[in-house]
């Protein structure tokens, strides 16, 4: 186990700063980039603009897109699947919050 | 070390054919998977479960396993026997989040070497991690350092999927949203060869706080009044993020009624808003004189609140 260092690090608010591209995706979450472009075909992320021949995407698609996969590995779901689960689990967890806040 | 019996861990028989035993993993993970599932160990369990099924899904680790019995006695110590493995291939598993226990790194280990193309994505560049974390609601609300003691799963030097802790003094950004992640450039992993170290995502989410609840990048707050301040209004003092305010009632109100406070929830960009609910708190009718003002106001106010369910 790691002790701290002294000077704290500092780091922004990923989803602010970026825009990610179909690459930056398949990067941060180590797949080949057709499983992104799969992943857009089958509704289970949205490309937010097409620039430059280019799609890009929310900061947010990063983690929608490591959830995807872990659905689609650990549950043995098809994408279609994964698209609906996706929609169903943040559905799910904004009535929580509401539900929560409302009590 | 333990042994572990992964039939009992899913729930089959020691004869139960492959189909069994991918029906029992299905239903297994719908339970238990960490992004669906409800159940409070639901983590380790599905961890388990997982390990379970790459060994009795394959069909050579599944006899292999088979000829270590059904272990030792409670309390016995579990060893491989000496030979081993020998004549058996195990191939390496698919792309895993966390490691095996000792037990089936003891048995397969040198395996699990499936994700052995994952450097291959970073081209030059060391591997990113990605670890969360739990952390208080003021830390985005007034920003701050913290220290965070993170479990970041990486590949070693064999190609096997470990899970390490490592403990990081960050200054969190103000206004961070639960879901979303801090990016430390180059706290990564280094590989050797590589030209830069990856990067590291910490991504968030807040412990309950308290006073306030969060939906996004709003605040909510329960705010107990008495009867008259919600009837004929007033300024009550009310917690906020920023200090405590003179919130306005306005006359008229009722439990449930809500006042917006705009841009005073959490401080992202745009900002979120500060929303009081009412809540109508009662004074207790303890003594003789509480008990004599609630007889005079009910009788100076006639008041029926069942008169809609037609009693």
């Amino acid at each position: 186990m790691s002790t701290p260092q002294d000077e704290a690090l500092s780091g922004a608010i990923f989803e602010e700063s970026a825009t990610l591209t179909v690459a930056d995706l398949s990067r941060l979450c180590a797949v080949e980039e057709w499983r992104i472009v799969e992943f857009v075909e089958e509704g289970v992320l949205e490309v937010v603009e097409f620039d430059n021949h280019q799609w890009h995407f929310r900061g947010a698609a990063l983690r929608r897109a490591r959830l995807a996969l872990r659905l689609e590995r650990d549950l043995e779901i098809n994408l279609a699947g994964v698209a609906l689960a996706i929609e169903l689990i943040e559905e799910l967890e904004h009535l929580r919050r509401e539900l929560e806040v409302r009590r | 070390m333990e042994f572990k019996d992964y039939y009992k861990v899913m729930g089959v028989a020691r004869d139960a054919t492959e189909a069994q035993i991918k029906q029992a993993y299905r239903r297994l993970a719908r339970k238990y998977h960490p992004d669906v599932s409800k159940e409070k160990d639901a983590e380790a369990r599905f961890k388990e479960l997982g390990e379970a099924y790459e060994v009795l899904k394959s069909p050579e680790k599944r006899a292999a396993y088979d000829q270590l019995g059904q272990g030792p006695r409670p309390g016995e110590d579990f060893r491989p026997p000496p030979d081993w493995g020998a004549g058996f291939e195990f191939s390496g598993s698919g792309a895993r989040d966390s490691a095996y226990s000792d037990f089936f790194e003891s048995l397969f280990g040198g395996a699990s070497a499936g994700a052995g193309g994952r450097g291959s994505f970073n081209s030059g560049r060391g591997q990113d991690h990605h670890a969360r974390v739990l952390l208080d609601l003021d830390a985005t609300l007034l920003g701050g350092t913290r220290q965070l003691s993170l479990q970041v799963p990486e590949i070693d030097a064999e190609g096997r999927l470990a899970s390490k802790q490592r403990v990081l003094k960050v200054q969190v950004p103000k206004g961070i949203l639960a879901g979303q992640h801090i990016r430390l450039a180059g706290q990564g992993a280094r590989a050797p060869g590589a030209q830069t170290a990856g990067d590291l995502y910490i991504e968030v989410d807040f412990q309950p706080h308290p006073l306030y609840r969060v939906d996004g990048r709003d605040l909510y707050l329960d705010l107990p009044v008495a009867p008259w301040e919600a009837a004929l209004g007033g300024a009550v003092k009310t917690p906020t993020p920023s200090g405590p305010v003179d919130l306005k009632i306005p006359p008229g109100s009722h439990a449930g009624s809500r006042m917006r406070l705009k841009g005073r929830g959490i401080p992202a960009a745009p900002p979120g808003d500060f929303y009081v609910i009412l809540q109508i708190a009662l004074p207790p009718a303890a003594d003789d004189k509480a008990k004599a003002a609630y007889a005079a106001l009910a009788a100076a106010l006639p008041f029926n609140p069942r008169v809609n369910l037609g009693v």
